[in-house]
């Protein structure tokens, strides 16, 4: 091995090890954007105050995210000689209390504690391995998330970090693409391409300058696991890049960052320079003559930006559009009309490993076709929403009740989104299914980049399908008419049968007009738009059926469809639903009936979810019912 | 060129290797309806009622090129069904007044709903929705109605490639997207020369020329606003020339013209514009017949000639003249012995 990187790796694991030896205690505050928008910053200058105010010593560390959302802030504390605890849901007061509690009095207060994280035992509090949570999920590209610091370069290679690289630098350029191919490693950004295959075909492509770009856009509504990785763990996306640059013979790279993301602009930056001080970015990376650039490029924040084509329009300075078959291959002709190997995040981020480990090592994971782990951005009406990263082919519903802890509140399940505005819905009959590229797609959903949304009975089909489908419509670059136009159509109507004005045929109509905009706009985005639309009407047809037959919405979203009133019968005249009704449609005197005018109502449901328990009296109506009332 | 076998509708055909599927069947006769195409200018492939199946695949004709052994298909089920939404789509967001729009029975929106039948029946199962009303009439020449645009892009691939401005561009996004100009100021206020190629290339009433007449009768003749020599076709009623378009065949422009030769026409119906030579008489220009002022300009060129020499003599020749005018005149001025000869648009 190059002997420079020798010592730099043994200096940064003699680092990592002196910290683990720490004779004071260690601090970790999780504070990526998900953590510092739940108060991480706040908590971070609590800490430092009551540090201040007892003299008691340690060390503040910031790490990226671990995943655990439902749990944010989330604060560790390693003790000397004590194992790593983790504490859920910290603001200013508690993590005050804790500091109190542990480091002065040396109670771990199990009441606050979200798990051991690693090996140790504490009474009381239960190994995050063993947790629900954790044990069906397999960490590979997230492996570093939560536990180094992002911001050190140092952390990343205690943990074998650019050990990839400098193995694939003694590599000829064709090994390497060979492993990545045996890895049968298929894209993360949506589509699930065989990430060895382009990468073939980039190294094949004649031309003196080639590109690398990673597209970091992630502008599904709700999906943030590039952004987790950039800000987590930025040093694995630079190795995987720089990897790529030398397997297919580019200099230079970019990486298509949005502009919503400045946590993860700052860090990658950092991580730039961090590598390039360390020569394993730049000019002649460790004497091996093989030079590789990054630059960050920030987008403008549209989502139709995310396909490739119109991303490397973006870089060139153009207006974001698609271009419509029959193109050059990207491979080929792509940034500046030069051959550009163009990955998602997390597809570059598996790369280090895959050469570091090998081929097989990534898969005997996940099933045959689909190889490794998925990442999903769990959230909607479930118990821990969060980052997950699981084996390729685990089973839905395992993902929604054991890692997801099932239904918030204990509603019943009604269906799950996966996919984001592309994906579909799926209802209770596919829980079995196994998640992979495929299965899902046959399913009438995808796995695109990973948003996965649960959905319990207090959601209208209708109405979730019209959200999807309303920023779609915004989002397309507008140059092909289905597209354009059609999305629209698609949701004019939908908001007439939620408006109660649904028409005999609209179903009909809805996938007629769903099937040819599939077939025919130009790309990807018109070409998913309709899914959420179909997929709903194929699993869940009755509920379009009762909006446009019944006027009713079976679960009582669509405003225009439902009715509350107050039952003179169970009604105490407690005032509470008077009290709090923003509009002042309610009226009645002290322990009288209250009754609602409906004219004021906006049917905000407060009066329904004030009524106490005891006296029930408000209800919601919808359809032939609410015409009875 | 290689020449390949591709086989259309059942026929089998030889084509040149780099023709696209539109190209070879315009070649045959076969009309395939198209929005968004324009012989003069590169594709785009946005409107996708150009649809054909080839070789089992739906591709836009304008687009695809054929492959030797190509099956096309230009009538499947499908490939219909695609047409006639993708034009429904259009219509549901189209003002569509055709009787008082100036596009009226020249409109390819109009030729391609015919072609893929729209109905009644179907179109009533569909939403109106007009997504831009803005009109922007601050051009003295034309308009732009953007109810009536379909968003082709063909006037913005003219303005690029033809005319070389790039005063617009596709703004906005989503069922929002219109066409604009920088800053999406009105059209006066942008880059825009009004040489009206768009205008003459827009498929709809979108961009029209305000007040536009349509004429009973049609003459080819050239513009006399300079040397160039473009040729034109004046739109006559009665003996007014109410519209001038470019000659396509005529091969010193195929077509194009600038803004002065295609809407600078005003003076020809103007009641004081010159028909007759004027001659000087007693101070006062009067009318003269062109035996009468011709002879007079001949007599005093061979006075001054006679009596001061022909370095005496002068010819400025006018740009508003063609090129064979021009030329006759120097002819003229040497072969009386001077090389005083000039010309008003010599820089
Ligand atoms: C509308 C649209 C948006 C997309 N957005 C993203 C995105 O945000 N991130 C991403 O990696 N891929 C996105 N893709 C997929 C890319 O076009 C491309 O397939 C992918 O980045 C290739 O990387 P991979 O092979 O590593 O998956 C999008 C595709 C479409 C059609
Ligand atoms: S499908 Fe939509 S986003 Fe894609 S090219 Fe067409 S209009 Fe643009
Ligand atoms: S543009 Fe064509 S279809 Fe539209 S109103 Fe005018 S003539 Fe009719
Ligand atoms: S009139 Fe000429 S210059 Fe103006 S927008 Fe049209 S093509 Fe461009
Ligand atoms: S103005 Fe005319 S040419 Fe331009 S995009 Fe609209 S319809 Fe097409
Ligand atoms: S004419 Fe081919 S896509 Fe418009």
């Amino acid at each position: 091995m190059h002997e420079a990187f020798v010592s730099l790796r043994a200096e940064a694991i003699r680092k990592w090890e002196e910290r683990q030896q720490s004779t004071i205690p260690r601090i970790l505050v999780g504070s990526a954007t998900c953590g510092c928008a739940t108060g991480a910053l706040d908590v971070i200058t609590a800490i430092e105050q009551k540090l201040q105010e007892t003299g008691i010593k340690a060390h503040i560390q910031q790490v990226g995210c671990i995943g655990m959302c439902y749990a944010e802030v989330l604060v560790d504390i390693i003790k000397p000689g004590r194992p790593r605890i983790s504490y859920k849901n910290m603001t200013p007061e508690t993590v005050a209390e804790l500091l109190e509690d542990y480091l002065l009095n040396d109670n771990p207060r199990p009441d606050l504690a979200l798990a051991v994280i690693g090996e140790g035992e504490v009474e009381g509090i239960p190994n995050l391995a063993d947790e629900p949570v954790f044990k069906s999920q397999q960490r590979i590209v997230l492996k570093n998330c939560g536990h180094i610091d992002p911001e050190s370069i140092e952390d990343y290679m205690a943990q074998d970090g650019y050990m990839g690289l400098v193995k694939a630098l003694q590599m000829q350029p064709q090994e390497i693409v060979d492993i990545v191919t045996k890895s049968e490693l298929r894209g993360r950004g949506g589509a699930g391409f065989p990430a060895g295959r382009k990468w073939n075909s980039c190294l094949r492509a004649a031309g003196d300058q080639k590109y690398v770009i990673c597209n970091a856009d992630e502008g599904d509504p709700g999906a943030f696991m590039d952004r987790s990785v950039q800000e987590g763990d930025p040093h694995a996306l630079i190795e995987g890049m720089t990897i790529a640059g030398y397997a297919i013979g580019a200099s230079k790279g970019y990486i298509y960052v949005r502009a919503e993301y400045p946590l993860a602009v700052v860090r990658l930056k950092k991580a730039i320079e961090q590598a390039k001080e360390k020569n394993l970015l730049g000019e002649n990376i460790l004497g091996s003559g093989f030079s590789f650039d990054l630059e960050i490029f920030q987008g403008a924040g549209a989502f139709v930006c995310g396909e490739s084509t119109a991303l490397v329009m973006s870089i060139e300075g153009k207006r974001g559009m698609p271009r419509p078959l029959p193109r050059p291959r990207t491979t080929e002709a792509g940034l500046w009309n030069k051959p550009t190997l163009l990955n998602n995040v997390k597809t570059f981020a598996y790369v280090p490993q895959i050469i570091h480990k090998g081929a097989d090592w990534f898969t005997s994971t996940g099933t045959e076709g689909c190889r490794g782990t998925a990442v999903f951005a769990l959230t909607g009406k479930i118990k821990r929403s969060g980052l997950i990263e699981v084996p390729m082919g685990i089973e839905l519903g395992k993902i929604i009740h054991e890692i997801g802890g099932g239904v918030l509140n204990d509603r019943k399940f009604k269906a799950v989104q996966t996919g984001g505005p592309s994906g579909g819905c799926l209802p209770e009959s596919k829980l079995n299914l196994p998640v992979d590229f495929d299965t899902l797609v046959e399913a009438g959903s995808m796995m695109g980049s990973g948003g996965m949304v649960v959905l319990d009975e207090t959601t209208c089909m209708v109405d979730v399908a019209r959200y999807f489908l309303q920023f779609t419509l915004e989002e397309s670059c507008g140059q092909c008419v289905p597209c354009r136009l059609g999305t629209l159509q698609m949701l004019e109507i939908l908001n007439e049968i939620c408006a109660g004005k649904g028409r005999e045929g609209d179903i009909e109509l809805l996938v007629e007009l769903g099937k040819s905009i599939i077939a025919s706009s130009i790309c990807g985005l018109g070409k998913s738009a309709p899914n959420p639309v179909l997929s709903t009407i194929n699993y869940f047809r009755d509920e379009y059926e009762a909006h446009i037959k019944d006027r009713a919405c079976p679960a009582l979203v669509c405003k225009d469809l439902i009715k509350y009133s107050i039952d003179v019968e169970k009604c105490s005249g407690c005032g509470l639903c008077r009290k709090n009704c923003p509009t002042e449609a309610i009226t009645g005197g002290k322990k009288e009936p209250h009754v609602i005018d409906q004219v004021k109502c906006t049917k905000c449901g407060i009066c329904y979810d004030v009524c106490p328990d005891r006296f029930r009296a408000v209800a919601c109506f919808t359809g032939k019912e609410k015409a009875a009332v | 060129m290689a020449t390949v076998k591709v086989n259309i509708n059942g026929m089998d055909v030889q084509a040149e290797e780099g023709m696209t599927i539109y190209e070879v069947a315009q070649s045959l006769g076969i009309y395939i309806p198209t929005l968004c195409y324009h012989p003069d200018l590169s594709t785009f492939g946005g409107c996708r009622v150009c649809m054909v199946e080839a070789n089992g695949e739906e591709v836009t004709a304008c687009r695809a090129p054929i492959k030797d052994g190509m099956v096309i298909k230009t009538d499947t089920e499908n490939v219909s069904q695609m047409r006639l939404i993708n034009v429904e789509l259009i219509l549901t967001n189209h003002d569509q007044d055709c009787q008082s729009c100036a596009r009226n029975n020249n409109c390819k929106l109009q030729e391609v709903s015919a072609f893929v039948g729209v109905t009644p029946e179907r179109m009533q199962r569909l939403r109106r929705v007009i997504t831009n009303e803005v009109k922007d009439i601050s051009n003295p020449i034309f308009q732009r109605d953007f109810a009536k645009c379909i968003v082709c892009g063909i006037c913005v691939r003219t303005c690029e490639e033809i005319n070389g401005i790039a005063a617009i561009d596709f703004g906005f996004r989503g069922y929002k997207t219109t066409i604009s100009t920088l800053g999406d100021k009105p059209i006066l206020e942008s880059k825009c020369e009004s040489c009206g190629e768009c205008v003459e290339r827009c498929p709809t009433g979108a961009l029209v020329v305000k007040g536009q007449v349509i004429p009973e009768r049609e003459v080819k003749t050239v513009c006399a606003y300079c040397g160039v020599g473009c040729g034109l076709i004046l739109g006559v009623r009665g003996s007014r020339v109410v519209s001038v378009r470019g000659d396509r065949e005529n091969p010193v422009n195929n077509g194009h013209l600038c803004i002065k030769g295609r809407y600078g026409f005003d003076f020809l119906n103007h009641p004081e514009r010159l028909k007759t030579p004027l001659v000087r008489k007693g101070g006062v220009l009067t009318e003269a017949s062109w035996e009468e002022a011709l002879s007079l300009v001949a007599a005093k060129i061979k006075e001054y000639r006679d009596n001061f020499g022909p370095d005496a003599l002068a010819a400025l020749a006018s740009a508003r003249c063609t090129n064979e005018d021009n030329y006759l005149l120097q002819k003229l001025f040497r072969s009386l012995g001077t090389n005083n000869i000039d010309h008003c648009a010599r820089l």
